[in-house]
Order: structure tokens, then C-alpha cells, then sequence
């Protein structure tokens, strides 16, 4: 087990530099020019030669194979360049943000689980009923409602009802763990709701069929409790698409994070990105990109470890 | 990573449309549903091509002596800090949100179809190759990937709109439709009539365009109306965040950005409609997704 997941640890290295030159390329390839952007955006007059000596001071008057290469090698030591418009390093500018980012991640994943599991179950169990088609119809909402503006319904509601506004300040959890739930816990629910969506409609789907195999029957006509088969038989191996769609998500959640954040004023990631692409400041975006490609690789070595736990028949060599 | 899915792999029989003169009876027969969405994207063409006649203000119009004024019988919707009447900003947004959404889905699926029966008609190294990129552009959530184009790219306005947006909008939607566009060729792929067209000695750009193409019709319409929802939801994300739609033209995420705390309580108005209009338009474009895909392609159900 242990060396399985070492191997598949190492296996992440190549996937990791092959985002690593996709996204120097992207950025670097496509037609148009960061600094004009940059420096001429709203129609500003600038001069050739301010431009020339921005591109010299920014290091991108080199040919492109030494702009790769300095980049290649600073990734090993976490070395992403410095941010165009603090000057700070790249990675001492995430850091900063990540924590706050990456809470309300996995609480929104939490609360993902935790609405998911039952609702696709009774859905399932219950099964063209009144309670299914609510549940559906909720679902099928929550692939539709924008996060942002969930978030800002959220909002308006709270200063209706309370005149209660969220706070802004972000407090780590183990200095005052109510003060920081009172903060991201609206984010965490506004983008939560498409991922339960999501999770909720495969939870019923992969449960319906599961409740169609050989095993359930038999079960069944041993006479188990109807309760027990759910539990032992069903529901275990109903997981395995539940876990991969969470998995893939993960990536959505984050995209769901970058509009939310702004609405929540909330410091972290999700901002930091917006900020970094209106400033044009692309050392940071290329850092950022790199670690949301990260998290996601990562997030998808979990879910193959999972299945192992979940399904003994998938082994883990 | 190991996938427990295998993705779509239907008959040929069952990727044909089904070309009965009634079908679109047999359609509404079976989809009630899926009707349901399709009144409502018309509802929203209708707007779009008629906003002129149907707004009842010009929806760039400032009007000082209406600033935010609630919903009356004068502004049904209300006005919003410059006195612009929200209706008319909600109906000509639909004009905003349709040109970007129908060009960005269609340019993104017609690339992602070919790249897709490419990858899985020549196999072997193109596939592994084209298959490597499309898993590394699959890895970025979709906001992500707009936003680094946007960022690039700049903006390039071309006849009101904004031709670098749609290029961000589209670009996400390429590899999604070639995984699906791989997956169904490689089910024709294998096929006699592909032997036959071989033999015949016709030339590779013929097979996949005149053999291969036209047997992914199916799949290719239900993702051209799934993107279509991903690509409104993406385009107001982007106006919201200031990075899509510039001001003055009417967008709904665009609507929504400029409303600060102040408005929530005030204006309730001024977020509430332009929400609405986003969520109902992505609603509609899935629900007539998924009807077409459990019409067309019952296997295809993810």
C-alpha cells in the first residue's frame, strides 16, 4: 500500500510538468502581448521604447527557450518569479491566501457529502415519488443558480432577516474557531450547492442501478432487512462514481471559488487570480494555474486511493 | 487516474437521428420536459431578436431623475444607479448572452469534434499526443482556463462584441467535446464501412468528413446544448468579474457586478431580475441538453 502510493506520488511528477509547459505555452504562445496589454489597457498612449524597456525589465526580451528554461528550473525549488506588481515572490503571494481558500473548499466538499449522501438516497429509495421529484427539481437547480449570485441572495437574506452583514476579517480556525466559521461558512455553502447538486443526482443514479444487481435480489429474498441491505450491500458500492464525480469536481469547485470569493470580499486565491488577470501580472497567474493543476492532480490520486477502500475487488498494486 | 466510467459508447444505429416527419412530435411525445426548456430558450431567442420592439426603454438610456427606483408600473423591473430600466437592460442582455453563448458552443464543438475523430480515427501516436493535451486542458477548471485567455489576449472588439471573450469561452469547450468526439469514433471507427471507404483508396480529410463526421451528429448536438448553458453561466461569471462585457452594454453578470452592499437592501431589485435571467436561461439550456441526450442517446446518460 504504502509503496503504491509512493509510485503513484512519483507518477504525478511527469502529469505535473506536462501542465507546467502547457502553461508557459499558453501564456507565452498565444497572439498578443502581455505588457501591451498591460501598459496600453483603456487605450493609454505609450511609447514603443516604455514598452521595450518594460519587456527588458520584465526579462521577456529573452528568446523564448531561455525564458523556458529559467522557468524549468526554478519549479523545482518552488521558485515561481515574482509577481509583476508587488514584486513579492510568486509563491510567498499564494501562501498568504491559500489557507482561507483551501477551508472553504473542503468545508463546501463537506457539506457537498453530507447533503448528497441521504438526499440521493431517499431520492433513489423513493424513487418517482413526490419526495424524488424535489429532490430532483433541487438538484437540477443547483447545476443552474450561479454560485455568485447564490451568494448574494445569501446576503441580501442575512441583512433582511438580521440585518446581519457577513464579516470580511478571516481568523485561522484554531485562533477563534465561531469568528472563522462566521466568515466562510456562506462561500463554503453558496459554491457547496452545485457540488451536492452534482453529487446528489450520481449518489441516485449509481444507487438505482446497484439496487438492480444479483446481490440485492438475493438479499433480499433471504429475507435481510430492508435497512441492512442498504447499509452492507448497496450503499458501499454505490460510492465508487459518487467519489469520482467529487473528485472531478474538485476543479469546478475552485472555478466556483474565484467568482465567489469577490462577492464575499473574501482575501483569498479566487481574488488573488481575478486581481492577477486584470493587472495582466502573468508570473502570478502562471504560478496560480500550476497550483489549481496541482490540487486537482492530487485531489484525483486521493479518489484512486479511495476506490481501493471502498471496492477491495480494485487493488491497489 | 483509474475511471470507473467508460464513456459513451452507442450503436451507430443509435446515432443516427432519427429522421421520422414527425419527430419532433415523437420528441415532445417522450420529453415532455425538454419541451419545457426548448418554449423557454425561445422565449429568450424572441427577446434577443426582438429586444428592439419589446423593451420598453433604451437600455443604455441614463435616466437621473429615476435612480433606483423600485418596480412600477413605468419600470417593471426598476431602474438601476443611472435610472436605466432593468427590463429592457434584462431583455437586450439576452442578445449579449445568445451571440456569445451560440458562437462560443458551436466554434467549441465543431474543433473538439474534429480534434476528437481525428485523435480516434488515426490512433496510435496522434491519439496518444492529442489525448495527452486534451487530459492537461481538462485539468483547468473552466473559469480558470477563460480567465488566462482573457488575461493573454486583452480585448478585441469587433462589431460589439467582443471576439476575445468568445475565444476564452470556447477554448474550455474544445476538449470536453473531443473526449466525446474520440469516444464515438472509435465505435465507427471499427466498422465495415470504414474498411470499405479505405479500400476504395479515399483519402483520410474525405473518411473523417464525409464518413466519420455525420455518424457523431447525435453526440455532437447534445454537447453543443449542454456547452451552450456552461457558456452563458461562463460569460456572465466573467462580466460579473469584470473581466467579459464591458459597460455600457447590457450583460447580466455585468448588471450584477456593479451592485455593491449599499443595493442589497435598497435595490433588491437590481440583483434579483439579472440572477434570474442567468439562472433561468442555464435551466432551460439543460434541461433541453438532457432530454436530447436521453432521446437521441439513452446510453449516453452519464
Amino acid at each position: 500500500m504504502i509503496w503504491y502510493v509512493l509510485r503513484r506520488l512519483f507518477l504525478t511528477i511527469p502529469t505535473l510538468i506536462g501542465v507546467a509547459v502547457a502553461v508557459f505555452f499558453l501564456i507565452r504562445v498565444m497572439p498578443g502581448d502581455v505588457v501591451v496589454v498591460k501598459l496600453r489597457a483603456d487605450g493609454a498612449a505609450v511609447s514603443d521604447e516604455a514598452i521595450e524597456a518594460e519587456r527588458k525589465r520584465l526579462g521577456l526580451d529573452k528568446p523564448l527557450y531561455q525564458q523556458f528554461f529559467e522557468y524549468m528550473a526554478g519549479l523545482p525549488t518552488l521558485d515561481l518569479g515574482k509577481s509583476l506588481w508587488t514584486g513579492e515572490p510568486v509563491t510567498k503571494e499564494i501562501a498568504i491566501r491559500m489557507p482561507v481558500s483551501i477551508q472553504i473548499a473542503i468545508m463546501a466538499g463537506l457539506i457537498a457529502i453530507a447533503i448528497a449522501i441521504p438526499l440521493g438516497t431517499i431520492s433513489a429509495v423513493y424513487r418517482d415519488t413526490w419526495v424524488d421529484h424535489v429532490v430532483r427539481v433541487v438538484a437540477v437547480s443547483g447545476l443552474a443558480i450561479p454560485s455568485f449570485w447564490l451568494g448574494m441572495l445569501m446576503i441580501m437574506a442575512l441583512l433582511t432577516l438580521f440585518n446581519w452583514l457577513p464579516k470580511i476579517g478571516y481568523v485561522p480556525f484554531w485562533q477563534d474557531p465561531m469568528a472563522n466559521l462566521a466568515v466562510t461558512i456562506w462561500p463554503a455553502a453558496s459554491v457547496g450547492y452545485r457540488y451536492a447538486a452534482v453529487a446528489t443526482r450520481m449518489m441516485r443514479s449509481s444507487l438505482l442501478e446497484v439496487m438492480r444487481e444479483d446481490y440485492i435480489r438475493t438479499a433480499r429474498a433471504k429475507g435481510v432487512w430492508q435497512a441492512l441491505i442498504m447499509r452492507r450491500h448497496a450503499l458501499r458500492n454505490a460510492m465508487l462514481p459518487v467519489v469520482t464525480v467529487i473528485g472531478l469536481e474538485f476543479a469546478f469547485l475552485i472555478g466556483g471559488l474565484v467568482v465567489t470569493e469577490q462577492v464575499f470580499n473574501i482575501n483569498g486565491i479566487g481574488k488573488l487570480f481575478v486581481d492577477a488577470t486584470t493587472r495582466g501580472d502573468f508570473n502570478l497567474i502562471q504560478g496560480l494555474v500550476l497550483l489549481i493543476a496541482a490540487i486537482f492532480i492530487f485531489v484525483n490520486l486521493i479518489v484512486d486511493l479511495l476506490y481501493g477502500w471502498l471496492d477491495p475487488r480494485i487493488r491497489l498494486t | 487516474m483509474a475511471t470507473v466510467a467508460s464513456g459513451p459508447q452507442s450503436s451507430p444505429q443509435a446515432e443516427t437521428l432519427p429522421k421520422r416527419p414527425n419527430a419532433l412530435w415523437a420528441f415532445a411525445r417522450s420529453q415532455p420536459l425538454g419541451v419545457f426548456g426548448l418554449v423557454m430558450i425561445l422565449i429568450y431567442v424572441g427577446c434577443a431578436f426582438g429586444a428592439h420592439w419589446i423593451a420598453p426603454y433604451d437600455p443604455e438610456e441614463i435616466d437621473f431623475a429615476a435612480m433606483i427606483a423600485a418596480p412600477s408600473h413605468e419600470h417593471l423591473f426598476g431602474t438601476d444607479q443611472y435610472g436605466r430600466d432593468v427590463l429592457s437592460r434584462i431583455i437586450y442582455g439576452s442578445r449579449t448572452a445568445l451571440a456569445v453563448g451560440i458562437i462560443s458552443s458551436i466554434v467549441g464543438c465543431v474543433l473538439g469534434a474534429l480534434l476528437g475523430a481525428a485523435s480516434g480515427y488515426f490512433g496510435g501516436r496522434i491519439d496518444t499526443f492529442i489525448q495527452r493535451i486534451v487530459d492537461i486542458m481538462l485539468s483547468f477548471p473552466i473559469i480558470v482556463l477563460a480567465m488566462v485567455v482573457v488575461a493573454v489576449l486583452g480585448k478585441l472588439t469587433v462589431g460589439g462584441i467582443d471576439l476575445n471573450l468568445i475565444a476564452a469561452i470556447t477554448l474550455p469547450i474544445v476538449p470536453r467535446m473531443a473526449r466525446v468526439a474520440r469516444a464515438s469514433t472509435l465505435s465507427i471507427v471499427a466498422l465495415p464501412f470504414i474498411d470499405a471507404a479505405k479500400a476504395a483508396g479515399f483519402g483520410h480529410t474525405r473518411i473523417i468528413l464525409r464518413h466519420i463526421v455525420p455518424n457523431i451528429v447525435a453526440p455532437f448536438l447534445i454537447m453543443v446544448s449542454a456547452s451552450m448553458a456552461q457558456a452563458i453561466l461562463l460569460e456572465a461569471s466573467l462580466s460579473f468579474l469584470g473581466l467579459g462585457v464591458t459597460e455600457p452594454t447590457p450583460a447580466w453578470g455585468l448588471m450584477l457586478s456593479g451592485t455593491s452592499a449599499d443595493f442589497y437592501q435598497t435595490a433588491p431589485w437590481m440583483i434579483l431580475f439579472p440572477g434570474l435571467a442567468i439562472t433561468l436561461a442555464v435551466f432551460a439550456f439543460n434541461l433541453f441538453g438532457d432530454s436530447l441526450r436521453d432521446w437521441l442517446d439513452p446510453k449516453m446518460k452519464s
